[in-house]
């Protein structure tokens, strides 16, 4: 496959930044997006060129670390999938692919297709957990926790922490994934003790930080790589509304 | 958090929605007078009097005014705030909205105010003495219904009208859905019929008030 | 020769670590602040680490390469944690547990400590749980099990096929806690590039660079704790992250830590194959699919040409002319004998003229169990993982078979640590993959994460604290002494010759020949020939990457290429103590396989009255030859046995 490229590139945080035209040839339709890149990158490399910085890790879908605005969709337009999963045979030969960094402003960016996410950690850093310390626990079977619950637990608790759910929100709402850590919290028994500090805390940082407001889109959950459900968000809503009243 | 009163996004965002679904249900009280009109207008001036004079409706409409205002300014403080939260945009962005009109509530929001001006010097400013001859009188009586009958005879007036429907069912299309959801009123058994139920509130009040001036103009 | 001494406490095996506890040396409240400890890594065995130690009240500093904490490695592991809870009713125990894993390395790791992570297995469990950890449940609502290659009771919990994320976002959210309170101070986007040692001989800090600016920081510590994964990416292509590297552990080595058994290498035996020479990275497929998949290669070698040449398609061959060759080998265990056979069987296929795909490949069919279980099923089964297969490979398993074939996926081998974790150099503690494990020659299935939460949790705060109870009174420790001055400096001299060089070669394409170096051998089945001329080889190219490489930016800033570069450096030279490791030992265990000590029917053969030793390697000079020190293995408790996966 042949294909052209609009990289944006920005040499450092305060770089103005701009995109800049790629033509890339005879790429496999079996190769993986980032090792389309990769091959973009080797080219670079032998002109002297500086390579494209973008942040990617595991590979497989699960770290969250990589993070492209492709074709107008976070993680390219295949639904469900991280940027690491998607493959070139999902492009047309010949096609234009345009490459964005996510953006919003809490997520500046650093270089190239990097953006910094740690306003995500500070979030969780707030209250995105429950207190317990290591050891002094009861047995794990004390509390029978009901399968359907634990199941959604699960369903919340599989949010990668990518970013996605923001780039793609037209107002750069973190809604989707505050509300799916308070959600996971809220469904188990262990996590009700803290539950209405938990998301008091939880929305106040986000609102800090930067992050816009909800407005019901429903962007994010259909952009998200692990289909995290807005049913979340309703649930934080009804969690926000009972910590406030009580 | 500083001891400044603070309102959280979420606050901000029931308030709207609360004051949303007060304004949809006059919506449909106001539907409901407006359709009396085209079985018979004595039925619908008697309408128009109950409510211009009846107590009750005499102070509610200004806590109806009042939601209408609290509806809009939070609506552009939340829009603001959420411009200013992308400062760069994309080059390339899909339409990913799943409530598509999610997308332009800022807009049809917009021109539902413009329209809502025009509505109020038409009608209730007329009524008020604000603006025009007052409202015509027939044996003693306020015809209001002669004056709609009348306004709805100019071409130009009813494609304005029925153009500021449409838009404002986008608006409604939305907003129903959104109020439930904004009010964590989601479960996955009840939320298809909330979302089918929206849509069809949005196509009833629209078609509503699109087929009135319709039918009275080319009566 | 040095005396090793790995400070196994007395008693009897099941009071060990119960009697460490109670003997240990402690520290007070108020002198808890005035310790500083470095964590290095976020994983589940960093994570772990670092939130229990600032629970305790040390100061602790923890550093990650990625851009959060949340996205160490361990956050790839699908299939699941074991524990000896016995909850099924079904036999399980500590000693059960213990005894499973001990068989399962082949008789090649600590009895101790083997044991005590068999004791603390449960509690891991109880934390997790209490952290918020989503673990499946039965309709009753008490934890649901599934049982795993290598054991007969039903003993491994999970999370989906996500466990490894739940239990490192567990961790996280126990550390984000800390971090909030202050008591850990997190470091992202740092990579740790030297390890600063005093002349006392104690580990005092470390020398990291700073990825985002490039700068080369300074940090110091009255302990280190290195918790750094695996060195698996030495191969080019493996399961790990792109990020996943051997370079602190090495640099540990080089400042006189020994590097314990690195010839344990553990290939997994159902990865989606290599499809091109661009490729960055294999994907794991659960090894649960064994359960219902069966593996097989045409009986024909013209057969397997034709599908290779796209020619037929696999059901098109005839039942009776496929080899299912692990049920025609291993009747009694079939497609479930451990990953280090199964692994070794598809390469004995392939490397035959069988294989499939593009020659390096086996079928992995599920035809017959979804005649037998209905399509529904298998879909409940193993829908992700079809679903991820057919995303990276385009094929529908439920169609056509999948094809798969071994990667490297972890690593046993590690530094040498005692029974506390701590290795030869006073105050610097190792866990997790990092260490040379408790996992013997072999690691089990879902026993990665039982280790890393073991160490993190239950060991480790433990056995740092005994370390530092008199490290009190010592005071802060300064960062402008000669011995950090020298450690920067070396940093600087590295970096600066590396981007001197400016030859041709990128990193990406020395480091992919060192993959096939390695692979050919070193890999799943090695020789002495093949070891000797692998060795020769990677000091050549080792000398070219020298001479040939090209570092292309500056030292400022991001500079991956450089990144890169770094960690190549040392995989260079640990892939040549691999071999030699590889190369000494003459016989064959776990993950390890000389193909001159094999039995008559090409099963591993030990030799235990030689070889049963840790081989604790021994920095001695960038031109000299390691050392090899012997820790003797010791078995008390436990009759040492043949593996046997023929007959039940």
């Amino acid at each position: 496959m042949d294909l052209k490229l609009k990289i944006w590139r920005q040499a450092s945080p305060t770089d103005k930044g701009k995109f800049v035209d790629y033509e890339v040839h005879n790429i496999s339709s079996d190769a993986s997006f980032l090792e389309m890149i990769d091959i973009l990158n080797d080219e670079l490399i032998a002109k002297g060129e500086r390579p494209v910085a973008f942040d990617h890790d595991c590979r497989e879908g699960i770290c969250g670390m990589c993070s492209m605005f492709i074709n107008g969709h976070p993680h390219g337009p295949e639904a469900a999938t991280t940027t690491c999963q998607l493959h070139m045979r999902k492009f047309k030969d010949g096609e234009t692919i345009v490459i964005e960094p996510w953006r919003a402003k809490p997520f500046p960016v650093i270089r190239d297709l990097i953006v910094d996410r740690s306003a995500f950690d500070l979030i969780i850093q707030e209250a995105g957990y429950i207190s317990a310390s290591t050891g002094g626990t009861p047995d794990a079977n004390a509390i029978p926790i009901k399968k359907e619950n634990a199941d959604l637990a699960m369903d919340a608790a599989a949010c990668i922490g990518c970013g996605a759910c923001v780039a793609a929100c037209k107002n750069a709402s973190a809604m989707l994934f505050v509300s799916a850590k308070v959600s996971q919290f809220a469904l188990l028994p262990q996590g009700k003790v803290e539950a209405k500090d938990r998301v008091k805390k939880m929305v106040a940082k986000m609102d800090e930080l930067g992050f816009g407001n909800c407005t019901n889109t429903y962007a994010c959950e259909a952009e998200c790589p692990k289909e995290i459900s807005i049913t979340n968000i309703a649930r934080m809503n009804r969690q926000f509304i009972g910590a406030k009243l009580g | 958090m500083s001891n400044k009163p603070y309102y959280s996004s979420i606050t901000k965002k029931i308030i709207m929605s609360l004051m949303g679904l007060f304004l949809l249900t006059f919506l449909l009280v106001h539907l409901t007078l407006n359709s009396f009109l085209l079985f018979d207008k004595e039925l619908f001036n008697e309408g128009a009097h109950f409510m211009g004079t009846n107590p009750f409706i005499q102070v509610f409409q200004w806590v109806l005014f009042a939601g209408f205002a609290i509806h809009i300014i939070y609506g552009i403080i939340l829009q603001i705030q959420n411009w200013m939260s992308r400062p760069t945009g994309y080059k390339k962005r899909a339409f990913m909205e799943q409530s598509p009109f999610s997308k332009y509530m800022i807009y049809t929001g917009l021109l539902i105010f413009i329209f809502l001006a025009i509505h109020l010097t038409n009608f209730f400013f007329v009524k008020m003495g604000w603006v025009g001859n007052g409202i015509p009188e027939v044996g003693g009586k306020e015809d209001m219904g002669q004056l709609v009958i009348d306004l709805f005879h100019n071409g130009g007036y009813v494609t304005l009208y029925v153009v500021l429907i449409l838009l404002m069912g986008f608006h409604l299309d939305h907003a129903f859905q959104s109020a439930f959801q904004t009010l964590g009123l989601n479960h996955k058994t009840y939320w298809g019929f909330i979302k089918g139920l929206s849509r069809v509130y949005a196509i009833v009040v629209t078609l509503g008030f699109v087929i009135i001036p319709l039918i009275l103009h080319f009566k | 020769m040095t005396k090793i001494d790995s400070k196994i406490p007395e008693g009897p095996l099941a009071n060990k670590w119960t009697h460490y506890k109670e003997h240990q040396k402690l520290v007070n409240p108020p002198n808890k602040s005035k310790i500083d400890i470095i964590v290095v890594g976020t994983g589940l065995a960093g994570g772990a680490a670092a939130a229990s130690l600032g629970e305790m009240g040390f100061n602790v500093k923890v550093f990650c390469i990625q851009d959060s904490p949340r996205r160490a490695h361990s956050i790839a592991a699908q299939g699941g944690i074991n524990a000896a809870k016995n909850y099924p009713n079904d036999g399980d125990s500590i000693y059960r547990l213990f005894y499973d894993t001990v068989k399962g390395g082949d008789y090649r790791g600590r009895e101790a400590n083997t044991y005590r992570l068999a004791e603390v297995s449960n509690n891991i469990i109880d934390q997790c749980v209490a952290q918020g950890v989503p673990f499946a449940r039965e309709y009753g609502g008490y934890l649901a099990t599934r049982s795993f290659g290598g054991a007969q009771v039903s003993r491994t919990f999970y999370a989906r096929g996500q466990t490894g994320q739940q239990l490192l976002l567990g961790a996280y959210g126990a550390l984000s806690k800390e971090i909030k309170r202050g008591s850990v101070e997190l470091f992202t986007r740092r990579e740790m590039v030297d390890l600063v040692v005093m002349k006392d001989g104690r580990a005092r800090g470390i020398i990291v660079r700073n990825l985002f600016t490039g700068e080369i920081e300074r940090y110091s510590a009255h302990a280190v704790l290195l918790a750094t994964g695996g060195y698996g990416n030495l191969y080019y292509l493996s399961t790990n992250a792109m990020t996943s590297n051997g370079s602190a552990a090495w640099r540990a080595y080089k400042r006189g830590a020994y590097f314990a058994n690195p010839c344990y290498v553990q290939i997994h035996p159902t990865c989606i194959p290599v499809h091109g020479d661009y490729q960055s990275k294999l994907t794991l497929m659960s090894e649960s699919l064994r359960n219902d998949g069966r593996i097989w290669v045409p009986k024909k070698k013209e057969d397997a040409e034709r599908i290779r040449n796209k020619e037929i398609r696999p059901r098109e061959i005839p039942e009776e002319d496929r080899d299912y060759y692990l049920e025609r080998r291993y009747p009694a265990f079939g497609n479930l004998v451990p990953r280090d056979v199964a692994s070794r069987a598809a390469k004995e296929r392939c490397d035959a003229g069988y294989g499939v795909g593009t020659g390096k490949a086996v079928f992995l069919d599920f035809k017959d169990a979804i005649a037998r279980l209905g399509k529904d099923v298998i879909k409940a089964r193993y829908g992700n993982l079809f679903d991820m297969y057919e995303r990276i490979v385009d094929d529908d398993p439920y169609e056509t078979p999948m094809m798969i074939y071994p990667a490297i996926h972890y690593v046993m081998g590690g530094l040498w640590v005692d029974y506390e974790l701590q290795s030869n150099i006073p105050g610097l503690f190792v866990g997790g993959e990092a260490n040379f494990s408790d996992h013997g020659a072999n690691r089990l299935g879902a026993s990665a994460l039982m280790q890393g939460l073991s160490d993190g949790y239950f060991v480790l705060p433990y056995t740092m604290q005994n370390y530092l109870a008199d490290q009190i009174t010592v005071g802060k420790i300064p960062t402008d002494s000669p011995e950090f001055e020298a450690a920067e400096k070396e940093v600087h001299e590295r970096i600066d010759k590396l981007l001197s060089i400016n030859g041709t070669e990128t990193v990406d394409s020395i480091h992919k020949r060192l993959g096939h170096i390695m692979w050919d051998h070193a890999g799943m089945a090695r020789t002495k020939e093949g070891l000797e001329e692998g060795i020769k080889m990677i000091q050549e190219l080792r000398q070219e990457f020298w001479t040939n490489v090209r570092v292309p930016g500056t030292k400022e800033g991001i500079n991956i290429e450089l990144e890169k570069a770094l960690r190549l450096a040392d995989f260079l030279e640990l892939g040549e103590l691999l071999a030699r490791d590889a190369l000494h030992r003459e016989e064959s265990a776990g993950g390890h396989f000389r193909e001159e000590h094999q039995t008559p029917e090409g099963e591993a053969l030990r030799n235990d009255k030689d070889f049963m030793y840790v081989a604790a390697w021994e920095y001695q000079g960038d031109d000299k030859a390691p050392k090899l020190n012997k820790e003797p293995l010791v078995y008390e408790n436990i009759e040492v046995k043949t593996r046997n996966y023929k007959t039940a």
